[in-house]
């Protein structure tokens, strides 16, 4: 069933129950987010695609679109850009030393949202990083807790959780297990140095191969590739 | 280690059940091992990391020895206000170690926690299964000695030769003090297997009709409207359907579940079986906080006795109607009273807050149509069935039909359980409690709001206006409100889950705010701050705990601003007030110091 919404005045027609954050990429309206990635399911954790649907601010992968509904992108905007410099001063995120830079979703949503400095006082936490398995670093000063390792990577013969989390709150850190860890194929660590957004999850033995200018957002902004696609 | 193989066979082998598991290893050992992880990670195909997932998450699961004796205090506003700091020095003189530590010998360990449901009679402890109430230091004085000399801590609460499963076991350990009763609640002598017949004469319609048209909202504070949730409970499609019960009364300041557990039982259980019944659903989970452990064998009891009388099990009344309530107990989590988090905590797992919709009346306990209720809800449903709708809706307001259970502590003469008609004002239960000199009262606990007296007195409590959800504490003028706002404020960055971001960074540092305003290093622009930040939060957040963590703060900044302004400092100087210079320097004169003396040896 096919229903009408307006995106910042703009009329758009769509499926019901469709995602509201893709139905705005669909119709030339960006709205970033950090845990979401489109045609997995949906995590909640970023909150950074916070809209306003009828009034009430909603995280926007959270939203199946309804008949009538009026989305303001704009005015919550400020909103998405503290959520953003939240996660600069929670971690340690120095974009000129990480290898991940110019590859990283922080750092180009961070340009996106016009972000300078965060408002919220640096709090430079002490965070323990993983280096024992043979093939990934974690390097949990970078992480920004959004789940998708813990959701998406499994053990391809078990099926079980190779990512967790360990404590809660303010204490949640992401661990792995080492022996599941080490099973995992080369192709299955690059999946997962992939999928995360910042430079936390890392394949040993690689690092700066793309020359600057040619890093991943460098050739193409992430706005881009949500609203046109991957493939150019 | 058979046994736990034994165990998880018990327990079918079930992810689902892990919990119960953790929760039965730790009351045979003491606390779960890293053997028992990896074997219970093999058992249910996890990796053991999946384990230790949901063991820390939980308050009350250790994963090392507690101590031969656990201790744990409620630190809250109320016990502060009670002698709380002279009761936690007096134990930890008398234990041989600090909070958060075991003692050498590994006799005692002594642990923090949030609010245990028993405010009206705190300082308030448990030790190891049972609790002890209005303690002062000299009480836990007397019960550390006991236990050093060998005595268990039932015998020292007076209750070793009872039996747990008795009627009047948890009165011996902690009070009641229902102060006002009326129509709706405790009331005696009921005849519930004439009401459970009288349940099956009806039709589910007809009895979702008539909670309906009893204006009955749910009590737990968002205030859903009870008949309409079980209606969209008998519409939804599912295989199974599953009622549950949230007795995870985790708001700080109340504690009417427990007494209506305490003393109506049968009125809750009766009201699952009504939402059974309502729902087509064959299964109930009573989720019942740890917290609240000396209540659950007599809970088992009355489940297996109304087992045996058929007002429960495979055919009730011979009716054809199936409908069974387990216990699921909790593990110390105050999340974990958002109907989603309960649900995953149900199912084992983390007492992470889903994300909706799907709404678990569609999509809840195992994916399947679930509908949660309060105690409280499902009590005075039991007197619907019994006296009717327009008996229920002639009490009260018009939106806010019936009574409810205040839970009040604080500073007044007589704290207690009171059943107030919806529709009371502030100051008519301020004159029947018997507050001195009252200046605050904060309505709902720490998610709710901090009224002022003076301003808000003939407020009124109904759903539009001071719509409690059952926990009232009053603070005189003699209080320090924002130590109270600090405790708040602090209570929920221990409490958040941390799965979204909104809610575990921002609420530390609306933490760190708190502490700056009242050391009096803050200016004007720290409480913009506080309150930018804080309705970033309640935006932003996944669940009603993010959405309300700021509360604390923000309504006291609205009623009693004054109280903040006088502790602000003055904006002056090429420093800013929030740098502290003398604990920046400290590092350096520690420098200098090992370094001179260095130079001097």
């Amino acid at each position: 069933m096919s229903v009408n919404i307006t995106i910042d005045g703009l009329a758009v027609r769509a499926d019901a129950g469709d995602t509201l954050v893709d139905v705005a990429a669909d119709n030339g309206v960006y709205i970033p987010t950090l845990c979401y990635q489109r045609g997995r399911p949906c995590l909640g954790t970023c909150r950074v695609c916070s809209v306003r649907v009828n009034g009430n601010v909603m995280a926007a992968c959270t939203v199946p679109v309804a008949d009538g509904m009026e989305v303001e992108v704009n005015d919550p905007a400020d909103m998405r850009k503290a959520l953003v410099e939240l996660l600069f001063a929670e971690g340690n995120h120095n974009c000129p030393s990480c290898e991940k830079s110019g590859r990283c979703e922080l750092q180009v949503v961070g340009y996106e949202v016009g972000m300078m400095v965060s408002r919220f006082p640096y709090r430079f936490p002490l965070r323990d990083r993983e280096t024992r398995p043979k093939k990934i670093w974690l390097e949990n000063d970078r992480c920004i807790f959004c789940q998708r390792c813990v959701e998406f990577v499994r053990d391809r013969e078990t099926g079980r959780r190779i990512f967790s989390i360990d404590h809660r709150g303010s204490r949640s850190r992401i661990v792995m297990d080492v022996a599941l860890a080490d099973r995992m194929s080369d192709q299955q660590v690059r999946e997962a140095a992939e999928l995360c957004p910042v430079g936390c999850i890392l394949q040993k033995g690689l690092g700066y191969n793309d020359p600057i200018g040619r890093r991943r957002f460098e050739v193409r902004r992430l706005r881009q590739r949500v609203l046109e696609g991957e493939g150019q | 280690m058979s046994g736990l193989q034994e165990l998880m066979r018990r327990h079918g082998n079930d992810r689902a059940r892990l919990i119960d598991m953790l929760l039965e290893i730790q009351r045979e050992a003491g606390y779960v091992d890293d053997q028992a992880i990896q074997r219970l990670a093999e058992g249910l195909n996890l990796s053991p990391l999946e384990v230790r997932e949901t063991i820390s998450f939980y308050h009350f699961i250790h994963d090392r020895p507690p101590g031969r004796h656990t201790i744990w205090l409620a630190d809250t506003v109320i016990a502060r206000m009670n002698g709380y700091k002279e009761v936690r020095k007096a134990l930890e003189e008398a234990c041989g170690c600090v909070f958060g530590q075991v003692d050498a010998s590994g006799s005692f360990g002594l642990f923090d926690t949030n609010c245990i449901g028993l405010s009206d009679q705190e300082p308030a402890m448990m030790v190891d299964d049972v609790v002890f109430t209005r303690l002062t230091p000299e009480r836990v004085r007397r019960i550390v000695t006991g236990l050093r000399a060998g005595r268990s801590a039932q015998s020292l609460a007076a209750v070793k030769d009872r039996d747990p499963t008795d009627s009047d076991f948890a009165a011996q350990l902690a009070s009641s003090a229902i102060r006002q009763r009326g129509p709706v609640f405790f009331s005696p002598d009921r005849d519930y297997p004439a009401l459970v017949e009288k349940l099956v004469t009806l039709l589910p319609e007809e009895l979702i009709a008539r909670v309906v048209d009893s204006g009955l909202r749910g009590r737990g504070g968002a205030g859903f409207p009870t008949g309409l949730k079980w209606r969209l409970g008998r519409e939804a499609e599912g295989a199974e359907k599953y009622v549950i019960c949230n007795a995870d009364e985790g708001e700080p300041g109340t504690f009417k579940d427990r007494v209506l557990l305490m003393e109506s039982p049968e009125d809750v259980l009766l009201g699952m079986i009504m939402a059974g019944w309502a729902l087509g659903a064959r299964h109930g989970i009573l989720y019942l906080r740890w917290e609240y452990g000396y209540l659950q064998a007599r809970l088992q009891r009355l489940l297996e006795e109304w087992q045996q009388a058929r007002l429960l099990g495979a055919d009730i009344l011979g009716q054809g109607f199936a409908f069974d309530i387990r216990i699921q107990k909790g593990a110390g989590a105050y999340v974990c009273g958002d109907e989603t988090a309960l649900i995953e905590s149900c199912e084992g797992k983390r007492g992470t807050p889903r994300v909706k919709p799907p709404y678990p009346i569609e999509e809840g306990y195992l994916g399947m149509p679930t509908c949660v209720n309060n105690v409280e809800t499902l009590a005075a449903a039991s007197r619907i069935l019994e006296k009717g709708a327009s008996w229920f809706r002639a009490l009260g307001a018009p939106e806010s039909t019936g009574t409810r259970l205040l839970s009040v502590s604080g500073d007044c003469d007589r704290p207690g359980i009171y059943e107030i008609e919806w529709g009371v004002s502030l100051n008519k239960v301020l004159r029947m409690v018997g507050a001195v000199d009252p200046l605050a009262v904060q309505v709902s606990g720490p998610s709710g709001e901090c009224v002022s007296v003076a301003r808000d007195g003939e407020r009124v409590f109904c759903y539009s206006d001071l719509s409690c959800n059952g926990s009232l504490m009053i603070f005189d003028r003699k209080r320090d409100l924002l130590e109270v706002v600090e405790e708040f404020t602090r209570f929920f960055v221990d409490e958040s889950c941390g799965i979204c971001v909104p809610c575990r960074a921002g609420g530390v540092d609306l933490l760190h705010k708190i502490r700056l305003v009242r050391a009096g290093r803050a200016t004007r622009r720290d409480l913009d701050d506080i309150r930018q930040w804080g309705a970033l939060m309640h935006a932003t957040s996944r669940c009603g705990l993010g959405t309300t963590a700021a509360k604390p703060l923000l309504t006291t900044l609205d009623r009693f601003p004054e109280r903040y302004e006088a502790l602000l400092a003055p904006d002056e100087g090429p420093l800013l007030p929030s740098f502290d210079r003398e604990a920046a320097l400290e590092a350096h004169r520690h420098a200098h110091r090992i370094l001179t003396e260095d130079a001097s040896s």
